[in-house]
């Protein structure tokens, strides 16, 4: 916790645009006037921690967290796996990864979804893990359906799984979603478009990995993440007019 | 052709969507059992030094509408201005709070314990302030902003020093409403917009 180096600024232009009409919602959701810019304070470096202390046993599994145990959920079984890195490529290890998603049909576990598609009585949707000392990270879960959302008449999401990291900062702070290898969905999703740059939107598509999968099993996906870095510098802390 | 750099690009953002209770505060939305309890239920446990405040607010759209939907974080220092995980930081204080807009009303409350002023770098101390970072369908990436206080000398704040029009500081600061209550509601856009954070 003695790390407070300056953030490296954010770069928004990789990011998706706050403002894209073809996602409704987000014309009366995003700032209509200029961010304030400026280097992060101790504020943004520094941020929560969590131990494994929080976790229970099963956490990082959704076939069965929700019932504990006692039933398995519907769907195909996969394997959610991956490494948090900062900018510089530094694994982030010991930081709080958090997972939500829709069960095998595509339906939500919230009171705010009225999709047609039933709920499992064995799936509740989320998940969560810490990351090792290397920074890597696993989850078991389903694949998740794709579905239909009110925005344009006929539009649908591709299959994803949200994704909540915290890292060391508070400015470090991300959301983000994960999509699978193949789906046509994806070039058709106004959320996935409000990323301009086709190269940053790739790295949310997590391809096969066989070779992680288990046959008879479960196939596997993997999903890296990369978080902000800090500025490596010696030349901080100076005395002050120096 | 020059040497590579080596730096990674950050993942992109995107949209925490309608849903976000689910994977945040799984309680809140109605999925129980899974973890015992929600993360980040308070910042702060009964011995916490300093003044016990509540904070009320809304978080208005681009229209005026109150969001039902929206999930938010809040980060902040100890009494005596030390971020937990800092020597000397009050082991009471966690300073980590989520909470989320109410489904009927859409409004949130915060209670935890006002934050002293920060130390920064090179002599710089911020005025008390407690850091917000707001998720929701329709935002694409977090929106981080600041809550000040009305009753503290912002006057040397090197953040609020920043703002250039200066009616819009007024955005950033909490209104005192009682004894140990403010109010502090967040615009989105249009009229009265808060200041959103780059940092």
């Amino acid at each position: 916790m003695t790390d407070t180096a300056a953030l490296m600024p954010r770069r928004r232009e990789m990011h998706p645009d706050p403002y894209y009409p073809d996602y409704k919602t987000s014309i009366t959701r995003s700032p209509s006037l200029p961010l304030l810019s400026m280097e992060s304070t101790p504020s943004e470096e520094t941020g929560p921690r969590f131990g494994h202390n929080k976790l229970g046993a099963l956490d990082n599994n959704l076939i069965c967290n929700y019932t504990q145990g006692k039933a398995l959920a519907v769907g195909e079984r996969i394997r959610v796996h991956g490494r948090v890195l900062d900018e510089l490529g530094r694994p982030v290890p010991h930081t709080l990864v958090e997972i939500w998603q829709a069960n095998a049909g595509g339906r939500y576990r919230h009171i705010k979804d009225t999709y047609f598609a039933p709920l499992d009585p064995n799936f509740g949707g989320c998940g969560r893990t810490i990351t090792n000392e290397n920074g890597y990270y696993e989850f078991m879960t389903i694949r998740p359906g794709a579905y239909p959302w009110p925005n344009r008449a006929n539009d649908w999401r591709p299959m994803h799984i949200h994704f909540s990291i915290f890292g060391h900062a508070f400015g470090q702070r991300l959301i983000s979603q994960m999509y699978f290898q193949g789906d046509p969905l994806i070039d058709l999703c106004p959320i996935a478009a409000t990323i301009r740059n086709r190269s940053q939107l790739d790295r949310l598509v997590a391809p096969l990995d066989m070779q992680n999968s288990r046959g008879m099993d479960y196939l596997a996906y993997k999903f890296d993440i990369v978080l902000r870095g800090r500025r490596q510098t010696m030349f901080e802390n100076k005395p002050e007019g120096m | 052709m020059t040497q590579p750099l080596d730096i990674l690009v950050e993942t992109p953002s995107q949209t925490a969507g309608p849903y976000v209770h689910i994977g945040c505060i799984p309680t809140f939305a109605g999925v129980e059992g899974v973890y015992p309890e929600d993360l980040g239920l308070s910042p702060i446990e009964d011995g916490a030094k300093g003044e016990v405040i509540t904070i009320v607010g809304s978080i208005y759209d681009g229209t005026g509408w109150a969001m039902r939907d929206a999930m938010l974080e809040s980060w902040q220092a100890d009494a005596a201005g030390v971020y937990p995980g800092q020597d000397g930081a009050d082991p009471k204080v966690s300073g980590f709070c989520r909470f989320a807009a109410d489904k009927d009303s859409g409004e949130f409350t915060l209670r935890t314990v006002k934050p002293g002023a920060v130390k920064g770098r090179n002599g710089q101390v911020f005025a008390p302030h407690i850091s917000l970072w707001i998720v929701a369908r329709g935002i694409n990436i977090g929106l981080n902003t600041r809550v000040y206080f009305e009753d503290e000398d912002n006057s040397a704040d090197p953040l609020l020093a920043r703002i250039e029009q200066r009616p819009r500081v007024d955005t950033l600061i909490a209104k005192k409403t009682g004894d140990g209550t403010y109010r502090f509601d967040i615009r989105l856009q249009g009229e009265g917009e808060t200041v959103f954070l780059d940092l």
